[in-house]
């Protein structure tokens, strides 16, 4: 992926860490992520793998003790890693924003859902209220929302929770950002809710050009939605292609036992395929390769050093050592 | 494996149950919530029925009604033939030590102030299972290493495991007492998939070794579909659907269950669907019900018979079907 002025979003070495009294938690390990316009971008992995600090991150959200000691993100080519409070608040919202996996704990219980989506474009843009509420009720439409002009004046716990969801999208897209990241958006959904959001999140990318970024530990909603995949253990890239790449030609064992654990649709299983053991603690992470211990394709080298990213094909990276220089070992 | 039934014998059967909810302070006068209405269901001994649908259809209530752990509004209950929908406490002990529970959040399910041994050994305390001392830490180690735990984590406290482990302990703990019917309420929801797919062997083996049959919940059509040998399909309190899962994937005769099945984001590129009908609108409140099949509000093919009156159940094969129109086989 050259062309390095059309990204919207470019995450470069990313490190971010928190600096606990037990020692130093390297939650994010080196991410290197790039987000072209238009594109639904999928962070996938399981807990404690680093998909959601690597997003707090570019949001300018990590808490103490966590902070960033490495790297880039560059929007549109302009270094955003360090910004001051009063730069960032211009940024977020505005250029890049973020929806969350509970859409009850982001909205506030005591105001109307409208006019906490009103707030965010009085917030970033030079309009009157009145303009602020048409706009509100026109983006309510636009995701999907039944009686847009009535539900301007619910308060979030009147609302299902797929309608909230759509609340939260419509604020997130309200200002027309470049990048928006979605950390597990439906989780908490039941599955045909979900399905409407995803088709609605395909419908943002290619009607309006947003780029997403889609947090998620499910590979089923990764094949249905996104163009490409970066898959993460431990704070690193273990591997990433485009999407229907990656499930053809799955490289690194993590994603192999990943796909391989999922209950398949079809046929019958009489026992399923599984990981053994558990995630390292990143406390105190194994001296080679972050998935070492769990590993069942390792050589002597896994446990000594630690792989870098290798390009298999043009676009498909993966972090293994059976994979250096670029062909299978 | 799903076609078998394992025996013939009725283990659990429920008549005509119904569960409502008062609702506290409700303005319009008397209202409840309509959780569980009108369900017959046999569980046969062996078998694993699973309880799919959306949140709110009344699926873990009625998982909970038919041990007996929430008291039934009306409707009979029959264990083994013997009838315990009003049964007195200390008669029903001794059935209800056939049934156990498994909850869906580890780290809510434990006490935290107990460690391994004595959330173990509780159930067997109660019942006066152990000779002495000794004897109960060796039933307790016994347990132990049949959910795989290492025996010397013996006086370890719930935070000191991971969430595959803690789930790993209720199921020791629900093991204990040599049940007859264990409910899994969503037991792997809460898990990473690489962890879900050992927790999801290990039932399967418990259950080879000891006939054990489950009523296993759960939203995720993938893993209902590796470990169950039948289905029931509820929506909004009512059975949609039963049938032995591989039919009932295969061709579903109930259009919710279509839809449930094809929302689902598979883990395979190769399938999106963009022009797939999608389910609209949202789930009806259970305070209000719809009249007649209470689907006929998101259903397509809605006739006038839908809304006037509730569908009977049709048997087609072994398949029991609520519709009034079902999908062709």
């Amino acid at each position: 992926m050259d062309m390095k002025e059309e990204m919207a979003l470019q995450i470069r070495d990313l490190k971010s860490h928190f600096f606990t009294s037990k020692g130093v938690v390297p939650a994010v390990d080196g991410v290197s992520i790039d987000v072209p316009p238009g594109r639904i971008i999928g962070l996938v992995g399981e807990s404690g793998c680093g998909k959601s600090m690597t997003a707090m991150s570019v949001m300018g959200l990590l808490r103490h003790p966590g902070k960033i000691v490495g790297g880039t993100i560059l929007l549109e080519g302009r270094d955003i890693t360090h910004l001051s409070k009063r730069e960032r608040s211009k940024v977020r919202g505005n250029e890049i924003s973020m929806i969350f996996q509970e859409p009850m704990t982001s909205l506030n219980p005591v105001y109307p859902v409208g006019r906490q989506v009103q707030e965010a474009i009085l917030l970033h843009q030079k309009v009157t209220k009145e303009e602020a509420k048409q706009r509100v009720i026109d983006i309510f439409k636009e995701v999907g929302i039944p009686e847009p002009e009535k539900r301007y004046y619910s308060y979030p716990h009147q609302l299902s929770g797929g309608l909230r969801q759509r609340v939260m999208i419509g604020m997130a897209m309200v200002c027309r950002p470049k990048v928006m990241i979605a950390d597990e958006p439906t989780t908490a959904l039941d599955v045909t809710i979900e399905a409407q959001i995803l088709r609605l999140m395909k419908r943002l990318r290619d009607e309006l050009g947003t780029s997403i970024i889609l947090i998620t530990h499910n590979m089923g909603v990764v094949a249905e939605v996104c163009d490409y995949v970066y898959v993460m253990y431990a704070g690193n890239v273990m591997e990433q292609a485009e999407t229907f790449e990656l499930f053809e030609r799955t490289e690194h064992p993590y994603t192999q036992g990943l796909l391989k654990s999922i209950p398949k649709l079809d046929g019958k299983e009489d026992r399923l395929y599984t990981i053994e053991g558990v995630v390292p603690n990143l406390l105190h992470l194994p001296k080679g390769c972050n998935f070492c211990n769990r590993c069942d394709q390792t050589v002597e080298k896994c446990f000594v050093e630690k792989p870098e990213l290798y390009e298999t094909r043009e676009g498909h990276k993966v972090r293994c050592f059976r994979y250096e220089g670029g062909v299978k070992a | 494996m799903a076609a078998e039934r394992k025996t013939g014998e009725i283990l659990l059967e429920a008549k005509n149950l119904v569960k409502e909810f008062p609702l506290a302070n409700s303005r319009r006068g008397k209202q409840v919530v309509h959780a569980v209405s009108g369900v017959n269901l046999k569980i046969y001994e062996g078998e694993t029925l699973a309880l799919v649908g959306e949140s709110g259809c009344g699926k873990s209530t009625l998982g909970r009604t038919l041990i007996r752990l929430l008291p039934a509004t009306s409707g009979t209950l029959e264990f083994k033939g013997a009838d315990i929908t009003a049964m007195k406490e200390r008669e029903f002990a001794q059935y209800r030590r056939q049934m156990q529970l498994i909850f869906q959040d580890p780290y809510a399910s434990l006490n935290p102030r107990m460690n391994v041994k004595e959330i173990i050994a509780e159930p067997l305390t109660t019942y006066g299972l152990a000779k002495d001392k000794s004897d109960l830490e060796r039933q307790v180690k016994e347990l132990m290493g049949e959910v795989g735990i290492p025996a010397e984590f013996i006086n370890r406290y719930p935070h000191q495991f991971s969430g595959g482990q803690r789930q790993r302990i209720g199921i020791a703990r629900a093991i204990a007492l040599r049940p007859k019917l264990i409910v899994c309420d969503e037991p792997v929801s809460a898990l990473d998939v690489s962890i879900q797919s050992q927790v999801l062997n290990l039932l399967k083996d418990l259950q080879d070794q000891y006939g054990l049959t489950y009523l296993f919940i759960s939203h995720d059509l993938s893993v209902v579909k590796f470990i169950a040998d039948r289905v029931c399909v509820m929506f909004l309190g009512m059975v949609c659907e039963v049938g032995d899962t591989d039919s009932l994937y295969e061709t579903p005769l109930h259009p919710y269950t279509r839809f449930l099945l094809e929302a689902i984001p598979k883990a395979d590129p190769r399938l999106r669907n963009e022009e797939k009908e999608l389910l609209t609108g949202e789930i009806p409140s259970p305070v209000n019900p719809p009249s007649g099949c209470r689907f006929h509000t998101r259903c397509p093919y809605a006739k006038e018979i839908c809304r006037r009156e509730a569908p009977p159940a049709k048997q087609v094969g072994e398949r029991q079907v609520f519709c009034h129109f079902p999908l062709e086989g």
